[in-house]
């Protein structure tokens, strides 16, 4: 197990991508940052990860799980346990249930100062913000189709949470949603709800 | 010949117009998400799941296969120009990679580590058809105890070598489980966890869980803007390899290609730690390591065959025992099942055209990759320019629409939704999604053979280690279990680790 020695390393964010370049590249190699050797490119990236979220997150998500580990032990033994020779329904969750709670207890225990998880910060609400569009559009697809819910989420999150510029939202909006209608409602005949 | 004769029709198989199409589509598309940002290949397969409903099992297998190896070569291009790994397995790439663009050799990096790419893939496809029959056979004669232990331990190593917390990955494994027992207890007819929903009599549907906690909570996760770094790709010039390189590297490719086939076929195992492997090797056994992260060759080739030759070979616990060796793994079984076929060792014999098909489509899918990445790879690194805010609200649409189309529900668009808040939640929590949804997959196989051992053994456990193979995977289990304590207690009088094993803590992108 060379690889082991990994764990009492913190994690965070998962691997960077370029991504946001906004279109002018430098022509000339001498533009580019210097190489780095592997040990200073493993410190750049761990300045790069999001910033740590304390103990309690590990002491919340630990608190979360055992709740739903109690919640399957319960609802298992009414379920009925019975023997191993005649297991009843419940006997089988009642066993996963019980170690979600011994590992829950151990995460408690012991790996409450390992920083892994993540702070949320103010751009955790752009994901609220993002998770709300979804719900607004299966909220509204069943009723009036896909195409104006398909475009009002495309255009914010091009817009609001993508920060395109206006003229980009509006026409890629637009693009995209006629060609999802193309696609879907004349190529493959896929029977979502659909205005036209 | 009998053994010569399935492999033959196998191409056969392939070489059919539909199934050469969707090859090409799903290297296509796995190159792509390569070098663009957001997505990685269990996510991709995920949330493409619902196009595989309408054709034939083993053409959906050779598109999804084609996604998850292709996905090998486009992470390279990133690692190479823009210091960036696409994928977790380009990561080491990276420090030879960057360092020869800088030089102003990115094409020879970039040529080396696609013809890397496919030696690896091709020795791996050749050892996978040789292995694979066999270990089938082996395997043939386990009864349901074999299985037991064996899922569990498959469920145990995904948990332990993944990233994350050791602990946290066993919770998320459980809750996979816990899901998994949704809906009608096929033993006695009575329902679990139902909450009287209807919708949840017939348990949880394996697609919308997977499109949403590696699909929609990935996207969730790059929400919060991190990829906000504008950086610069260098040029690609001259892209064919000279002689000289070649020969430099033809040894570390060698190596790279057994190494990483022998790790790929360990579950837990696959593309990054042979990467990371293969990497650490090359530098032990060179003359002067210290070229090593300033352009040596060997740095780019022997990484890049190690994760191609890994990611073919991972193909072989899924395809011969029906354990799923990885995330990613965990999808193509579960797609494999949508289509009515189990994976397992009689897949080889009754199924050899799925089977035979899938496997000699690699040796395609490989050329056409190497097209790609070679004369081709102008294109590709064009794309890199796509910004990740654009793709977002597609993929977005895609997925929603998509899980809406195979059973025409609505629930299943919430369910999407709210796996996806949870697989986002998991990430933010650091609990890795993988050990879930491949424990999710291998739930009810689980129970069922743990349920069946028991009857067999008239209710009692200990009959488990009176079977050999059982035994012998129960104590790997145990031992699996219990090596993280006692390596705690050896490091504490350790040196500090080595960068490179740092860097695989690296979160892997799915």
């Amino acid at each position: 197990m060379i690889f082991a020695s990994h764990e009492g390393v913190s994690s965070g964010g998962s691997v960077k991508h370029p991504a946001a370049g906004n279109g002018s590249f430098p022509a000339t190699l001498d533009e580019l940052p210097q190489p780095l050797t592997p040990e200073q490119l493993a410190a750049e990236w761990d300045e790069e990860q999001p910033p740590h979220a304390g103990p309690l997150a590990n002491v919340a998500a630990a608190v979360t799980s055992a709740a739903l580990g109690i919640a399957g032990l319960a609802m298992s033994v009414a379920m009925g346990l019975g023997t191993p020779a005649k297991p009843e329904p419940g006997l089988w969750p009642f066993i996963i249930s019980l170690v979600m709670v011994a590992m829950s207890v151990a995460l408690l225990a012991f790996g409450r100062r390992k920083l892994d998880a993540e702070a949320f910060s103010s751009s955790s609400w752009q994901v609220a913000a993002g998770v709300g569009t979804l719900v607004g559009f299966v909220l509204v697809v069943g009723v009036a189709g896909f195409e104006i819910p398909a475009l009002l989420l495309t255009f914010i999150w091009l817009r609001f949470l993508g920060k395109e510029t206006w003229r980009m939202s509006v026409l890629l909006s637009f693009a995209v949603t006629a060609a999802f209608y193309l696609i879907f409602v004349v190529a493959l005949n896929v029977p979502i709800p659909h205005l036209f | 010949m009998d053994f010569l004769a399935p492999v033959i029709n196998g191409f056969g198989v392939v070489l059919e117009p539909t199934n050469l199409l969707y090859c090409l589509i799903g290297v296509l598309i796995g190159m792509l998400i390569g070098v663009l940002p957001g997505l990685g290949p269990a996510a991709t397969i995920a949330i493409l799941l619902p196009l595989t409903y309408g054709v034939e099992p083993v053409t959906a297998i050779i598109m999804l296969s084609g996604i998850f190896y292709g996905a090998q070569y486009g992470g390279t291009i990133t690692s190479v120009l823009l210091r960036l790994p696409g994928e977790a397995s380009s990561v080491v790439t990276v420090f030879d990679g960057y360092a020869l663009a800088r030089q102003g050799k990115a094409g020879t990096a970039l040529g080396i580590a696609a013809i890397g790419s496919f030696f690896g893939g091709t020795v791996s496809i050749i050892g996978l058809t040789l292995l694979a029959p066999v270990v089938a056979g082996f395997a043939l004669d386990f009864g349901p105890p074999e299985y037991t232990a064996l899922a569990m331990l498959g469920i145990l190593l995904v948990a332990t070598v993944s990233n994350g917390s050791k602990v946290k990955s066993i919770i998320a494994a459980s809750l996979g489980l816990l899901l998994a027992t949704v809906g009608r207890d096929t033993f006695t007819g009575e329902t679990r966890f139902t909450f009287d929903n209807l919708s949840l009599a017939d348990g949880l549907d394996f697609v919308p869980i997977a499109m949403g906690i590696f699909g929609l909570g990935e996207i969730l996760y790059n929400l919060e803007e991190r990829h906000n770094k504008v950086q610069a790709p260098a040029k690609v010039a001259n892209v064919w390899p000279s002689a000289k390189d070649l020969k430099d590297s033809s040894a570390a490719v060698g190596r790279g290609s057994v190494l990483g086939f022998f790790l790929g076929i360990l579950p837990g195992g696959g593309a990054t730690i042979a990467s990371l492997a293969a990497y650490a090797m090359e530098k032990k056994r060179a003359k002067n390591p210290e070229r090593f992260g300033r352009g040596a060759v060997e740095g780019i080739a022997a990484p890049e065959s190690a994760n191609n030759a890994a990611a073919t070979s991972s193909f072989i616990p899924l395809l011969t025992l029906g354990i799923p060796a990885n995330a990613t793994m965990a999808i193509i079984f579960g797609a494999l099942l949508i289509q009515g076929v189990t994976p397992g060792p009689q897949l080889v014999q009754n199924d050899p055209e799925l089977f035979w098909g899938v496997v000699n489509s690699m040796y395609i899918g490989n050329i056409l990759l190497l097209i790609m990445s070679i004369p081709l790879v102008g294109i590709f690194v064009k794309i890199l320019r796509v910004r990740a805010a654009i793709l977002a609200p597609i993929t977005v649409l895609i997925t929603l629409i998509g899980v809406y189309t195979i059973n025409n529900s609505l629930f299943d668009i919430w369910l999407v939704i709210a796996f996806g808040v949870l697989g986002y939640l998991m990430k933010k929590f650091g609990f890795e999604p993988g050990p879930l949804v491949l424990a999710f997959v291998l739930g009810s196989l689980l129970e069922e053979n743990l349920r069946r051992s028991l009857l067999l053994f008239g209710g009692d456990p200990s009959g488990f280690v009176g079977r050999p193979i059982s035994a012998v995977l129960l104590l790997v289990f145990l031992v699996v279990m219990l090596l993280p304590l006692l390596q705690k207690a050896f490091k504490k009088t350790r040196a500090t680790a080595p960068a490179v094993t740092a860097l695989h803590d690296e979160k892997e992108r799915v």
